[in-house]
């Protein structure tokens, strides 16, 4: 009988204490863990947090699938790497109130950008600078409507040979005007009547490509890369890797359902892009493309770093 | 060579007469495969992360494959934890018999005493393995499953009956058994044959009768025997012995060949064929449909599976038997077979057990070296929870031994062709005299050459 005892012992110590203990033990009340799966598996769970201003907010991040990242946008809190079965930990504090959106910044799947989560983050505001709209809304503009330019250059416009012109130009670079407006414009003034369809273009282009830096250039190309390449394309062709899966063709209508898909725009597609103004881009890339596919950036995106976009965004269509 | 009785040593004679040493290292056993359990429903859903997926078709699959079966027949059986619960309740006892247990001891129906249901379990769980294998939540439920299976099992029927005819693992491991070198035999049958008791099939105080429903007295082939040792512990007359033998000893037996058995070899044979191909291979539409249950194309994967391992290769051995017979008929008149064309393929088809067995070993040599480093990691984070219990949760993954992996396969595959051929000859020597002895079993050979060439090319190639 004594050894009866001793194997129940071993027995319920064994088979019912190790794995319980395990079990309890799984939970750590210091942090919040958050877990990352495809969009299509769930995004992230869970997907709404909260935190007072001021405080730490402590998470511990995992993925159940594949390799997703974690952000805050509208935040200089970098982004961090979620890798499959591993945990990372990572200290989010807040000095404003407000909703902040978390995202994924890795290309997980066909619906990586659904990866959002929202920080709820509560205090008494005391940051009283005033916010202020998007262009697009302060223009009033129409987002969906089409903008096709009515003319296109024979080859791509170069600002280094229009600034080779030596041309003189009254019109300065507006957020509101198209490219292609520019050119009808610049086309009817008297100054340019030597000159040939391409080379107003030329001037076009020196126009655009003198509104930017190189450096914001290539915060621009860092933002595109990591955020809109999936779908647009590394060179802008409209061809990134999960654009297969997208529709091959443009519907002639929107759709409401907010599940169809279009393919993605080619930024090289002159007759689309120079019909196109910087407004028009940054409200695009603000809202979305309603009934496309096309995510909104406006919770991810600051004002500052969707304008670096849409300045890189003109590389596709003028040469330096 | 004569077999070694290493039961005539005391220690390790004692060692294995006393219920302590196997019953901790089933207790260890019983408690990783409840955590396993556990890790497969509360643990991280990515495989090479849960404690359930690495150590149970990693770690054990490597002990089991490499090491257990060729090395120690059915030494797993000995200490698998499955059928403990059932045990404990049918018994009444942890430890030794003590008085009544619980169940409703009923015999195992007779038409079902034979490895036919081990061969529908095998298949079943072969058609799910590629998620079975990958998804910790499904490897926690075909585990509970196996778990409770064995409860009802016990509680219905008499001793290790799940084991015995039921186990989809079991199954397999009986078959390769007959290659390993250990046995549990009586030392002198005659002993056997005027002791009235049968202790060792009915129970003494000091053990119970034979778990596996075999009695130990006619034991000839590995197949059916546990290797539990009870009646090393129960024989009064102190007949019983473990001996150490020469590899493949059970392949030489002239007789008992039976086509269950025969069939198990032909699933485990498609089965290595399959999985080389939807594992290791490049075809990534033979991978997703093995993994999309229930679809299409799935179907299609999963009658293209049951076809090879049910009719494909089954009528391609029997084409070649039949071809041997012809042969040898038409060499050696007017003798030719002395068997039945149906005995002919039961008993060529022991050839395929070293052939089968060495096509696992190499099949697992070429993902266990990979994945092995998943252990460290899993160690110390069961449960993928971010612990780091033993300060290994850190260590990256690495492949070992890869660069010599491929040349063990070869060597292994090569083998197995070998051991096989040999085989085949000793049964086409048992089955007819003359010369044409070589001639009956080439079509066989033949069959096993090409099989070896398939695993080759999948796996090396």
């Amino acid at each position: 009988m004594k050894a009866e005892r001793l194997a129940l012992l071993l027995v319920v110590v064994l088979t019912i204490g190790v794995p319980l203990a395990a079990v309890v033990a799984r939970s750590n009340p210091d942090a919040i863990a958050v877990r990352a799966q495809m969009a299509d598996d769930g995004g992230w769970t869970p997907g709404d947090l909260a935190v007072a201003m001021g405080q730490p907010l402590h998470l511990r991040l995992t993925s159940d699938d594949v390799v997703h990242s974690f952000a805050v946008g509208h935040s200089a809190i970098p982004a961090v790497d979620v890798l499959p079965g591993q945990w990372t930990t990572t200290t989010l504090m807040f000095d404003q109130p407000g909703k902040y959106t978390f995202y994924c910044t890795r290309w997980c799947g066909p619906n990586h950008w659904r990866m959002r989560g929202t920080i709820e983050v509560t205090g008494d505001v005391t940051n009283t600078t005033p916010i202020i709209p998007p262009l697009y809304v302060t223009l009033n503009l129409d987002l969906d409507a089409p903008h096709p330019s009515e003319v296109v250059p024979s080859e791509r416009p170069s600002a280094t040979r229009g600034a080779a012109l030596g041309l003189k130009i009254d019109r300065a670079w507006e957020a509101a005007e198209s490219p292609a407006q520019l050119w009808q414009q610049l086309r009817s003034d008297a100054s340019t009547k030597n000159l040939s369809d391409d080379q107003v273009w030329d001037l076009v282009a020196l126009a655009w490509r003198s509104n930017t830096t190189p450096e914001r250039l290539a915060e621009g190309q860092q933002l595109y890369a990591q955020n809109c390449a999936a779908c647009h394309g590394e060179t802008g062709k409209g061809d990134g890797v999960i654009a297969p899966t997208l529709q091959k063709t443009p519907m002639s209508g929107m759709s409401m359902s907010g599940h169809e898909t279009v393919a993605p725009i080619a930024f090289t597609d002159a007759k689309s892009m120079l019909g196109a103004s910087d407004a028009i881009l940054e409200g695009k890339i603000v809202r979305g493309g309603m009934g496309t596919g096309m995510p909104y950036w406006g919770p991810i995106f600051t004002a500052e770093q969707i304008q670096v976009v849409v300045e890189y965004l003109w590389t596709f269509q003028f040469d330096r | 060579m004569t077999p070694i009785e290493i039961t005539r040593n005391p220690i390790i004679k004692a060692t294995l007469r006393n219920r302590w040493p196997q019953f901790v290292i089933r207790v260890i056993a019983l408690a990783g495969f409840v955590l396993a359990i556990v890790a497969g429903f509360v643990g991280t859903p990515v495989g090479n992360h849960n404690f359930g997926i690495v150590f149970v078709w990693i770690v054990w699959w490597a002990l089991l494959m490499l090491i257990l079966v060729p090395l120690a027949g059915r030494s797993w059986c000995a200490v698998c934890p499955i059928p403990m619960p059932g045990e404990w309740l049918q018994n009444g006892a942890l430890l030794k018999p003590r008085g009544k247990g619980f169940g409703l001891n009923r015999k195992w129906p007779k038409r079902f005493r034979n490895i036919w249901m081990q061969n529908i379990a095998f298949t079943l769980l072969a058609l799910f393995s590629a998620v079975v294998l990958t998804q910790p939540s499904v490897t926690g439920v075909v585990l509970l499953l196996f778990l409770i299976i064995a409860l009802v099992t016990s509680l219905i029927f008499e001793r290790r009956a799940f084991c015995r005819y039921l186990c989809p693992v079991g199954g397999f491991i009986g078959l390769y058994s007959q290659v390993a070198p250990v046995e549990v035999r009586v030392k002198d049958p005659a002993v056997c044959a005027v002791h009235s008791e049968k202790s060792c099939y009915t129970g003494s105080q000091d053990g119970y009768g034979c778990p596996w429903l075999v009695y130990p007295g006619t034991l000839t082939k590995n197949i059916n025997c546990g290797l539990c040792m009870e009646c090393l512990r129960t024989c009064t007359q102190d007949n019983v012995a473990l001996n150490l033998r020469s590899f493949g000893a059970d392949l030489k037996q002239s007789s008992g060949h039976k086509l269950d058995e025969a069939f198990k070899a032909f699933i485990m044979l498609g089965a290595a064929l399959t999985y080389s191909a939807v594992m290791l291979g490049p075809w990534g539409e033979l991978k997703s449909a093995a993994y999309s249950i229930g679809t299409a194309e799935w179907l299609v994967y999963a009658v293209t599976l049951l076809g090879l391992i049910y009719v494909i290769l089954p009528g391609a051995f029997l084409i070649a038997v039949g071809v041997g017979r012809t042969l040898a008929r038409v060499l050696n008149p007017p003798q030719g077979s002395r068997e039945s064309l149906k005995k002919s393929f039961a008993a060529f088809a022991t050839a395929l057990i070293p052939l089968g067995l060495m096509a696992w070993i190499a099949f697992s040599l070429s993902f266990v070296f990979a994945s092995l480093s998943y252990v460290w990691p899993v160690l110390s984070d069961p449960l993928g929870a971010g612990w780091n219990l033993f300060g290994t949760a850190g260590v990256a993954w690495q492949p070992y031994l890869m660069s010599i992996v491929p040349f063990l396969q070869a060597g292994v595959l090569i083998g197995g062709l070998g051991w096989a051929c040999v085989v085949a000859r000793r049964i086409a020597a048992e089955q007819q005299t003359g010369r044409v002895v070589t001639w009956e079993a080439l079509p066989v050979m033949g069959f096993c050459f090409v099989v070896t060439a398939g695993l080759l090319g999948l796996l090396i190639g």
